[in-house]
């Protein structure tokens, strides 16, 4: 609720202070619903991209960006839908940052951002769908797709030397999808998925869910959910009655509630998290503290890099027209060029207009393939004495 | 051995926590079926009456940790409980001398009361989340198993373990004291037979002089109380957080329907048939068979009657089919 209001009053006092040769960039998230609390550290994210392009100047012979915000709710396809259509159609912005979860953003993609020609770069929707999905190239991603971290999550769990592992997913599009592309992965190279069930979030009582997994064994317990929502009550069902003591967790899973509640309970578990390599992450640590959010957060520095990527391709194409610049974005985002990384904003945008190329790589190490989205390295993380610490990339 | 396991494993993943849930189910429903009796309307904002009292004595749990009151082995929350009771009864006699008061006086339709019920629960709904917030909050002391699986594993030597939380223990003791206290009141003492005679036949008992203000403030009373003890319990066992109280709503009114509305011995076996028909049938039995059966004959699936994906619809299919046969319920209660 908070969180909402905040976000109102923001939308608000942006849109007050637009003026006449202004761009506007659509902030498409979910600040409320079951990932409400890791989208503020992402719009802060995004907005830190572009108070950066403000403030070099040098965006189309000195025009200024601003942001607006909408909400998604993450799971409620028609709140988001709705949101998107006022960002486009009332406030008129020329490219979206987001949505944020996959299910989400493939209604917004469907019914708001194709008819209307809109670019939309997605941060963190990452469900395999996405991939084939009819987009006129409109759609671009600037986090793996799922398909490729359940290959990650097989590696993982082969180089651990386990063998069999049960599963359960949120029942969503992420959820599924993640879960699917990992149980394929893994059965593939050799191993054995013992179950592959859903839970639903937000519900009473899980000991229906545990004891059907605990019942099916496993050495580990793969849970594909969402820490605020349903993922918390498995952890502590399955600890509870001593079902598993070493699970596995994915992207929804792993944040910082993740290592305040459980890190101590679940010693020896481990899990991945999109993450780049290299010293885009380094400088991007910097200067987002340095604004004032925690650029750790998940997603965080993907949100700067889908923002910055919008704005950098309208800068190369000499336009703000989404039909123009999107065939852009994948030339700003990839080899020839100069390599650009978090807080270069300013040099990006000099080589542009004097008619260069840049090689954009950002926070989150982008390198778009295939049809838009990122290639993909991971953090490895494990809990070790009470606390999440990172053991490799992948 | 084999045998013991298998007992084991089924008291762990069924027994257990299917006794658990249902206490709490058990309690939210004798709060729905007393206002259904007595006030005459299902009660929606009943699911957020809960959360309510469960957030005064959370509020007071926090306080008095930080006083660094404790009970030792006990949770602090216990203490805190008759806190929020007060809370809770505060809130509902207000909530009636404001809303329910005036459609009472109106003679309204049970279809009204049961829309404005809804507004109710969507004001505490929101006050719940102004005053607490929206996320999960962890008040929980003291110890938190009786017997931790692993422990039990190394007792007795079985490959299986057996977990009995503190908390599960607390929530069926608690639930006996409350639901014999009330059994108490309404058959003993000359309040609570008033109460009953009301839910009868309005007419006669105000006939026989019963004041019907003082049953409905009885009643509220009660409903409170029941209602802070069931979301603190429930709050305890699994966490507290507003959203999961809504949705507790659905299974709530499912255990007081099947047994039988108005009914309060009906509400408590609804609310254990409804947890055990969700942890049984979709219960794996695997592991179970597993130890049962010769190596021969053990099974290579999962032995699941239905996917925990249907755990809801089961409910509401025992709900369905008690309504087509047995409109009534379970227990007599009144027909809905």
């Amino acid at each position: 609720m908070k969180k909402l209001l905040m976000a109102t009053a923001a939308t608000a006092l942006m849109a007050g202070t637009a003026y006449a040769d202004d761009v506007k960039l659509g902030i498409l998230l979910g600040f409320t619903g079951p990932l409400e609390s890791i989208a503020p550290d992402m719009a802060s994210g995004a907005k830190l991209a572009i108070d950066q392009v403000n403030a070099s100047g040098k965006f189309l012979d000195g025009q200024t960006v601003s942001a607006v915000q909408g909400d998604t709710g993450c799971i409620d396809a028609s709140l988001a839908v709705s949101s998107a259509e006022r960002l486009i159609t009332s406030d008129g912005v020329k490219g979206i940052v987001g949505g944020m979860c996959s299910g989400e953003t493939g209604a917004v993609l469907q019914n708001a951002a194709i008819p209307n020609g809109i670019v939309m770069i997605s941060p963190s929707a990452t469900s395999p769908a996405l991939s084939t999905v009819e987009d006129n190239g409109l759609f671009f991603r600037t986090s793996p797709s799922d398909a490729r971290q359940g290959q990650v999550m097989a590696d993982i769990l082969n180089d651990r030397g386990i063998k069999e592992v049960a599963i359960t997913y949120t029942n969503n599009d992420y959820g599924k999808g993640l879960a699917d592309s990992v149980a394929s992965a893994f059965t593939e190279s050799g191993g054995t998925v013992t179950m592959n069930a859903s839970h639903e979030d937000g519900k009473a009582d899980y000991s229906a869910e545990v004891g059907a997994l605990a019942s099916a064994g496993g050495e580990v317990l793969i849970i594909v959910g969402y820490i605020d929502q349903g993922g918390a009550g498995i952890i502590n069902g399955a600890l509870d009655s001593g079902a598993f003591d070493t699970f596995m967790f994915p992207d929804g899973m792993v944040s910082e509630t993740l290592e305040a509640n459980f890190a101590a309970s679940t010693e020896g578990s481990f899990g991945q998290v999109p993450s780049a390599q290299g010293d885009g992450p380094a400088k991007f640590a910097e200067i987002g503290k340095a604004a004032g959010f925690d650029p750790t957060g998940t997603f965080a520095p993907e949100s700067y890099d889908a923002a910055a990527l919008i704005l950098l391709a309208m800068q190369a194409a000499g336009s703000t027209d989404p039909a123009v610049y999107k065939e852009k974005v994948m030339d700003v985002a990839n080899a020839p060029g100069e390599e650009i990384l978090p807080g270069e904003l300013d040099k990006a945008l000099q080589i542009l207009k004097d008619g260069g190329d840049i090689d954009y790589v950002g926070a989150s190490a982008v390198e778009l393939i295939g049809p838009g989205e990122s290639a993909g390295t991971y953090r490895e993380i494990e809990m070790k004495d009470g606390k999440m610490v990172e053991v490799g990339f992948r | 051995m084999d045998f013991l396991n298998a007992i084991v494993a089924l008291s762990n993943y069924v027994l257990i926590p299917g006794i658990a849930y249902g206490s709490q189910l058990a309690l939210g429903a004798l709060g729905v079926t007393l206002v259904y009796g007595i006030l005459r309307f299902s009660n929606f904002a009943h699911g957020d009456t809960m959360a309510f009292g469960a957030m005064i004595t959370v509020l007071v749990t926090w306080w008095l940790q930080s006083l660094g009151v404790s009970l030792g082995p006990l949770p602090t929350a216990l203490l805190a409980l008759p806190f929020g009771i007060l809370g809770c009864v505060l809130l509902l006699l207000a909530t009636d001398r404001v809303v329910y008061r005036f459609y009472r006086e109106k003679k309204a339709k049970p279809v009204i009361l049961v829309i404005v019920s809804m507004g109710v629960m969507f004001i505490m709904n929101g006050i719940v989340r102004l005053i607490i917030g929206p996320d999960d909050q962890r008040f929980l002391d003291g110890e938190r198993f009786l017997i931790s699986a692993r422990d039990f594993k190394e007792m007795t030597g079985l490959a299986e373990g057996l977990a009995i939380k503190s908390t599960q223990v607390i929530t069926l003791i608690t639930a006996i004291i409350v639901v014999a206290l009330l059994f108490w009141f309404l058959n003993r003492t000359r309040a609570g037979k008033s109460m009953r005679a009301y839910s009868d036949n309005e007419d006669l008992a105000l006939l026989s002089g019963v004041n019907p203000e003082r049953v409905v403030m009885l009643t509220w009373v009660i409903v409170a109380a029941l209602a802070t003890v069931a979301g603190v319990l429930y709050g305890l066992d699994k966490s507290f957080k507003p959203f999961t109280y809504f949705q507790l709503l659905l299974p709530i009114f499912a255990s007081a329907i099947v047994g039988g509305l108005g009914n309060p011995l009906g509400a408590i076996a609804g609310g254990f048939v409804i947890a055990f028909s969700e942890v049984t049938i979709t219960y794996a039995w695997k592991k179970v068979l597993g130890y049962l059966m010769p190596d021969s004959l053990a099974p290579d699936g999962l032995v699941q009657l239905l996917s925990t994906d249907y755990k809801f619809a089961v409910s509401f299919v025992i709900l369905l089919i008690v309504l087509l046969f047995k409109p009534t319920g379970l227990f007599k209660g009144q027909s809905v």
